[in-house]
């Protein structure tokens, strides 16, 4: 009951506050453009002068080059928002003083973080499966017939990876009392992952190994990411964990 | 039964003693004065009775409730800090909702207590507002609705009213008078007329040390250094400053101001001064207008024993 309360006021506050709909509108943007950009490039690239060459040696598009540019878009604009929506969840409250006015009433601490982490979560699922439904429509009328749960498992995946990054700034929103040092470490833990990423020792370990797995659901390829799902739950849980018990501890001005 | 206890309560930061071995007692139903300049430890000692922080040691109740089960003692309180934070996309109403439903309270009550509380803050016609535009006194007088939503046992106001203009003082000090009825008022204030004016009981901090605590009637009894005040014709200007500038270097004299023809003599014994200064007017045959005891101002008395504090 409390935490739905809290929830409440986390959703008022994504739809007063705009968040959600900047979230919607980036992922329509950038989701929606994907299978038109990779449908029409190759016709863009021939109306330009002297590119006829360039233009004759590009394959003709496919459904998978609209995947791809799905993922790639929606990850990082997906990144950057969960960073940048996150970094003063929790230190903007500390800072202006919300907190101490809702936290000395009956309202636990972890109830206040975690539904800032559900409200957030499900703002970004919420744009994802809109924006999945949209791609899906496209890429149909545009290449050849897909399987819609493929589209939603994808989602679901990208989603996840998004939400590592939710769970990790509100940590860091905790420790911090500035929005910039919350936002620029876990940039730094994104440039990191990248970095390990690119190591194939660590790569099927990492929460990125998620989109790959994303795609390979429409070619059939076999990659999976069981190992990459259990790191990013386990990364989402043990942010979530350490933030509520820095957070409980915390004395608030 | 008490409202607030504190026992040996401690608070350090650092080498800082925020609050220094507090030792109070705070009876139910009264305006509770908690006094001192800024930075004497006023506002960590609230915050250590609302369990926004923890004690370094030492024991609190507040409503027979230890400080540190935060969960029990939230229900028992209300809170108004100094600066007094809202959701600003919230319209006071949204803000006294979202508190109303933290503590439980059911849709139809929480309407009518909601209601009544903009009525008596005077925040009704502002209701639906966004919060985002508001004065400082009406940010106040709004945190003062929230602090109330939950009936509590005994609230807690960080200087309620220390930065708000003439009007804006007088409406919250009003308000927070007619709360005793049904709660037991703990406020911070370095404003002494405002304790002057409407705390029954004070104490006053030092450097995190309780200096003094008591009854307010008690403390202007206790700790005021007399002053006779006295008025000549202005004829007698002349030889009524000579006479009482005469007494200057005596021992009981603290200090004496003449303006025209009123003199204001702070003693330090009432008995003396009464006895020797009237003789002495009596020799000189000067014709007084005026000759009482003042009653001591909260600021003498506070700023004397700040004073002592000092020397020590």
């Amino acid at each position: 009951m409390i935490f739905f309360t809290s929830l409440r006021k986390e959703f008022l506050e994504s739809l007063r506050r705009e968040r959600l709909l900047i979230i919607l509108s980036v992922f329509l943007v950038f989701g929606l453009t994907s299978p038109l950009l990779a449908k029409y490039t190759p016709e863009i690239l021939k109306l330009l002068p002297e590119t006829e060459a360039i233009a004759s040696i590009i394959p003709e598009p496919t459904l998978l080059d609209s995947v791809n540019q799905f993922v790639k878009n929606i990850s990082q604009f997906g990144f950057f928002l969960a960073i940048l929506l996150t970094m003063g969840s929790v230190s903007q409250e500390k800072e202006k003083g919300t907190a101490s006015m809702v936290l000395v009433k009956p309202l636990p601490r972890s109830v206040f973080l975690f539904s800032k982490f559900i409200a957030l979560s499900l703002a970004f699922l919420i744009s994802l499966l809109l924006t999945a439904v949209g791609a899906f429509y496209y890429s149909n009328l545009l290449f050849t017939t897909s399987d819609f749960s493929a589209w939603l498992w994808m989602a679901i995946l990208l989603w996840l990876i998004i939400t590592v990054y939710v769970a990790l700034t509100l940590l860091f929103s905790t420790l911090f009392r500035s929005q910039p040092a919350a936002a620029g470490v876990s940039f730094g833990v994104m440039i990191l992952f990248s970095l390990l990423g690119s190591l194939p020792t660590f790569e099927k370990y990492l929460p990125d190994r998620l989109s790959t797995w994303a795609i390979n659901l429409f070619t059939g390829g076999g990659i999976s990411g069981w190992i990459a799902l259990l790191v990013s739950l386990g990364i989402i849980a043990l942010s979530l964990l350490s933030a509520w018990l820095i957070f409980r501890k915390q004395e608030l001005e | 039964m008490l409202a607030v206890q504190t026992k040996s309560l401690s608070k350090q930061y650092g080498d800082v003693h925020a609050v220094n071995q507090l030792n109070l007692q705070v009876p139910r139903g009264i305006i509770f004065g908690f006094l001192g300049r800024n930075g004497a430890g006023k506002t960590t000692t609230i915050r250590l009775l609302t369990g926004l922080a923890k004690p370094s040691s030492g024991s609190a109740w507040v409503a027979d409730v230890p400080i540190r089960d935060h969960q029990a003692l939230s229900w028992k309180i209300g809170y108004l800090p100094e600066e007094p934070a809202f959701y600003q996309w919230m319209t006071p109403y949204e803000f006294l909702d979202h508190i109303g439903r933290i503590f439980r309270i059911s849709s139809k009550e929480r309407k009518h207590r909601i209601n009544d509380l903009l009525e008596i803050v005077n925040l009704k016609t502002a209701a639906k507002r966004r919060i985002k535009g508001f004065s400082r006194g009406m940010r106040q007088r709004l945190g003062l609705a929230q602090a109330l939503i939950n009936q509590p046992e005994v609230l807690f106001l960080d200087e309620p009213a220390s930065a708000l203009d003439p009007e804006g003082r007088r409406t919250v000090l009003n308000l927070i008078l007619n709360l005793k009825i049904k709660h037991t008022v703990f406020m911070s204030t370095h404003i002494l007329a405002d304790a002057e004016e409407i705390c029954d009981r004070l104490a006053i901090i030092d450097r995190g040390k309780l200096i003094v605590e008591d009854e307010k009637f008690e403390l202007q009894k206790r700790y005021s250094m007399p002053i006779l005040e006295l008025a000549c014709r202005p004829e007698d200007t002349g030889k009524f400053s000579e006479t009482l500038y005469a007494f200057r270097d005596k021992p009981w004299v603290i200090d004496i101001q003449i303006e025209g023809t009123v003199a204001k003599i702070h003693v330090a014994s009432k008995e003396t001064a009464q006895e020797t200064i009237f003789s002495a007017i009596l020799q000189t045959q000067i014709s007084l207008v005026r000759f009482e005891w003042v009653k001591p101002t909260l600021e003498s008395i506070f700023l004397n024993l700040i004073g002592e504090n000092h020397n020590k």
